[in-house]
């Protein structure tokens, strides 16, 4: 089974939107909640995230014929843990001003049970590409809900974006978008704050799909000579 | 998540006698994985050991430059550095290095590892300079896990204030000149500044650079004539 063009937008369009690990699976709610306090920590661990979703995805679609099916959960772990810790050593050998950045991040990804619930799910029943494509989607899924959480949050609690970022880019400045002065608005900073605007988040999702399913259905019941003229 | 609904039906062998086999197939199997992956994790560590000792020593260098300026010493710390045994004064469990700072031959300043044991989110390592006068020539955060945007700020990568970072406040105090009282945050009338709402982390680190700064002035004379190895 090769991946053709259709599945490939099918694999996008559930990790992006309709399937979103952080929106519509809520899962990996620990390290979301935990690093989502400004936008450059919360898209540097989901880069880190996807690397390692891609590689873990692509080690068990490789190996699922010979993973037995009772003791898959095991060797899931054992892959995922063996992978980051992998990663990690790498990245500190070869990438050091990055792994002091990303350095308490890169552990933190074991535990996020997005990682497993797609091996799981997916890539111990579908073939390399396919699997290699979801641990991508999936991860770009869960980039855009966190940098933009990130964003908020940091906003929200320092009146800032992107602080940090001269650690990333070199010579790169934060913006300060509300002044100096502004009184550093700390719900937003603590955990309860994440888990305020990533309901806020969801519920705006799901407004949106509601939405969009009353409008199909408004438009569905027309006249059958009409939808063949149109040829929709 | 209508994909993640596994047909065990097909899958799921009747139990037959054969069970404690296919356990022990199984058993094997997975003795198989882990050898497999631990092999590969220590060969990754094998490879990439030297590259990270010597990433660290950079790092540490750096981290010498900035707590100690360099006119402040003519000779090479990392090679006129001791080994201390666990100091309690310091908060610290394990050995550590202590690196010498001599002008012209003479004792001028100690760089010091220190950790404050009781962060927000468990220990946080310092470097701190103390010249032999006592004066604290700058403390940084080595190493710590406090709250991303919160108690971070303890490490001047992480402050916000670029050009007066909170860590910045210890440099130039002539530690024997402060009572162990002023030590504090100003909210427990101290001296020393802090963010409202994240004060576990800045108590942490002043408490341990007043103990350091205390050891250094009952113990700098004596570590200075003590002999690299």
């Amino acid at each position: 089974m090769s991946l053709d063009r259709a599945a490939a937008r099918e694999l996008l369009r559930k990790g992006l939107w309709t399937q979103n690990p952080g929106l519509a699976q809520i899962l990996g709610l620990c390290p979301i909640l935990a690093v989502s306090t400004s936008a450059v920590n919360a898209t540097m661990l989901a880069l880190a995230t996807i690397l390692v979703m891609m590689l873990s995805n692509v080690a068990v679609a490789g190996l699922r014929r010979w993973i037995p099916h009772e003791i898959r959960i095991p060797v899931f772990i054992l892959l995922i843990a063996a992978l980051v810790t992998i990663v990690d050593l790498l990245f500190n050998a070869f990438f050091h001003e990055l792994y002091v950045i990303l350095g308490i991040f890169i552990p933190l990804i074991t535990t996020n049970c997005i990682v497993l619930a797609r091996v799981e799910a997916f890539a111990a029943k579908n073939s390399v590409a396919h699997s290699t494509l979801d641990g991508l989607a999936m991860g770009l899924g869960l980039l855009w809900v966190l940098a933009l959480l990130g964003a908020m949050r940091e906003f929200l609690s320092g009146g800032t974006l992107l602080a940090g970022i001269e650690m990333v880019i070199p010579g790169a400045q934060a913006l300060q978008i509300l002044p100096e002065t502004y009184p550093d608005f700390l719900l937003a900073a603590l955990p309860p704050g994440a888990f305020i605007l990533l309901g806020c988040m969801i519920a705006g999702k799901n407004g949106w799909d509601a939405r969009a399913a009353r409008r199909a259905k408004k438009t569905a019941p027309v006249p059958k000579t009409i939808e063949v003229s149109t040829g929709a | 998540m209508n994909d993640a609904a596994p047909e065990r039906n097909s899958e799921t062998p009747a139990p037959t006698v054969n069970a404690a086999a296919q356990a022990w197939r199984s058993a094997l199997r997975l003795f198989c994985f882990v050898v497999v992956a631990t092999a590969l994790m220590s060969m990754t560590h094998s490879v990439t050991r030297t590259r990270i000792q010597a990433a660290l020593t950079a790092e540490k260098m750096k981290f010498i430059s900035e707590v100690l300026p360099a006119e402040r010493y003519d000779n090479d710390l990392l090679a006129d550095s001791i080994t201390l045994p666990p100091t309690p004064e310091l908060g610290l469990k394990t050995e550590s290095r202590v690196y010498r700072a001599r002008k012209d031959g003479k004792y001028n300043a100690l760089v010091l590892e220190a950790v404050a044991p009781d962060g927000y989110a468990g220990a946080i390592r310092l470097l701190i300079g103390i010249s032999r006068a006592g004066e604290i020539t700058g403390v940084r955060v080595v190493d710590h896990r406090e709250t991303p945007g919160l108690g971070d700020y303890i490490d001047p990568r992480r402050d916000k204030n670029k050009t007066r970072p909170w860590i910045a406040q210890f440099t130039g105090l002539i530690a024997p000149e402060i009572p162990d009282a002023d030590w504090r945050v100003k909210k427990e009338r101290g001296r020393f500044d802090a963010y409202a709402g994240a004060t576990v982390s800045p108590r942490a680190v002043i408490e341990a650079v007043r103990k350091a700064a205390r050891f250094a002035a009952r113990s700098g004379e004596r570590l200075f004539e003590e002999k690299t190895p």
